[in-house]
């Protein structure tokens, strides 16, 4: 029975395929054939593919997304007083949209009221008053466009939503932190710009008795050249 | 404090010097391409909201400048400097009608990559956790790790220095799932707020799973668990669960 089938099946496909195969050969039947595809010994084809072999250049173009520079600026340190703050900063650009920022900043409580009125003995000691931080944020620039100056000048600016994750040290302790702020680049050239920008770093610390949630403010004015 | 002004102020002179560097080298090597769409547009600035304020005919040929994200600056033979998107510049064809090859990372190099550097964030026993890392791979599916740490917690605070063996399955896959086993040395001192205690120094070992998404570029997700050890020196050793998400790049 299943052989039976098999002869019947290969009969099928015979009848469809060789038809085919004549209809395959039908132009060449009819002097189509392109003539002579092998050159003859001694005979010379009667042209000579001169193919030079095209040199590829690849394109070595500057990349500029990486963005470096220093601030200075005020900090508020919550109980502690505002002082100056400094730092730098490194950002990458991802996109025209989003870039992420490593910066460190460096700064130095004062004196809490307390201190200052009663006379007592201070909280913490001279190091422990130093205020340092790290971040690692990430930066949507919300708000691209253009300030005019005068009549012939445009500058790029980007107005930008930027937050994120860090660790600040001080009264002695590394303590977690998150950042989130507001910023402003304006381009001065294609490769330097100016920023301005508004931070509050947020940590719980336990500094004055009760653990508590700081807030402490930071504004800074940056030059940053771009790379 | 002077210390730290001196070495901020020299690593910004280093930085300009080099970018002086770069600079010179742009100059000599520029590339120039020929337009083939009707026209080119020249935004004012590297990106899509900065308006087109001038247009360059199919024929001529402009000189790219340099790139930022996915905006290149380019000079018409005018001499008017703006910036184009990738998509138009793709259209554009080599003084030679070669097609633009910016030899871009992909997929293909993300399963072949090399070197692997990330941050990451997260938990690691009820404190917090933010790392940084490096990778090498010594194959597709084997790399060699080495990843620093701060834990930031409410009783102590520490840095962790881990080196691991990380075993990707099926390096090809876009989210593609890793064991890793690794060892290294955790340093940990009490807050100061509480009893001030000396700090210790452990070793600490660990073994783990995690997954890499590769995002697009050169850019990647990564989410990992590690269970660790650490080797104290009393009489019990304590466990330690570690949770992290984070971000990284290869190259």
């Amino acid at each position: 029975m299943e052989s039976r089938i098999r002869f019947f099946l290969l009969t099928v496909a015979m009848a469809t395929a060789l038809p085919g195969c004549a209809l395959l050969g039908y132009g060449r039947e009819n002097g189509e054939t392109p003539e002579a595809t092998v050159p003859s010994p001694g005979e010379q084809p009667v042209i000579q593919p001169e193919v030079v072999r095209r040199e590829v250049v690849t394109p070595k173009i500057e990349t500029e997304n990486f963005e470096v520079g220093a601030f200075a600026g005020i900090l508020g340190i919550e109980d502690f007083g505002t002082n100056t703050v400094y730092g730098v900063r490194l950002a990458y650009h991802i996109t025209e949209d989003f870039f992420v920022e490593g910066a460190v900043g460096q700064s130095r409580a004062g004196k809490t009221s307390y201190e200052s009125l009663s006379g007592s003995a201070p909280l913490l000691v001279d190091s422990e008053r130093d205020y340092r931080y790290y971040t690692l944020s990430a930066g949507w620039n919300a708000l691209p466009g253009e300030i005019f100056i005068g009549r012939n000048r445009a500058y790029n600016t980007a107005l930008y939503l930027i937050g994120g994750v860090g660790s600040t040290r001080f009264g002695g302790d590394d303590l977690f932190s998150i950042n989130a702020g507001v910023g402003y680049r304006l381009l001065l050239t294609d490769w330097t710009a100016i920023h301005l920008d508004f931070r509050d770093h947020m940590f719980d610390t336990d500094l004055l008795g009760t653990n508590k949630t700081t807030h402490n403010l930071e504004t800074h004015l940056g030059l940053t050249v771009f790379f | 404090m002077q210390r730290w002004i001196r070495r901020a102020g020299l690593s910004i002179g280093l930085l300009a010097l080099q970018f002086a560097v770069l600079q010179a080298a742009a100059a000599a090597d520029e590339y120039q391409v020929v337009v083939t769409d009707p026209y080119l547009e020249l935004h004012t600035g590297p990106g899509r909201s900065y308006p087109v304020f001038y247009v360059i005919d199919r024929g001529l040929t402009v000189t790219v400048l340099k790139r930022r994200t996915d905006w290149f600056k380019v000079r018409s033979d005018r001499g008017k400097e703006g910036w184009v998107s990738r998509g138009e510049i793709l259209a554009t064809l080599g003084l030679k009608g070669d097609p633009l090859d910016l030899q871009e990372p992909s997929r293909g190099d993300f399963a072949s990559r090399r070197w692997e550097a990330g941050v990451m964030a997260g938990d690691f026993g009820g404190a917090s956790v933010l790392s940084l890392y490096g990778a090498y791979a010594v194959s597709d599916s084997l790399a060699l790790e080495l990843t620093g740490s701060h834990v930031l917690g409410n009783f102590s605070t520490g840095v962790l220095g881990t080196i691991s063996l990380v075993h990707t399955f099926v390096p090809e896959w876009r989210v593609s799932p890793y064991f890793t086993l690794g060892t290294g040395m955790i340093m940990t001192s009490p807050r100061t707020t509480l009893v001030q205690g000396p700090d210790r120094s452990d070793q600490i070992a660990h073994v783990g799973a995690g997954l890499r998404g590769y995002l697009t570029r050169r850019f990647m997700a990564r989410i990992e668990y590690r269970s660790n050890v650490v080797f104290t020196s009393r009489d019990d050793n304590e466990e330690v669960d570690e949770w992290k998400a984070g971000f990284a790049f290869f190259f």
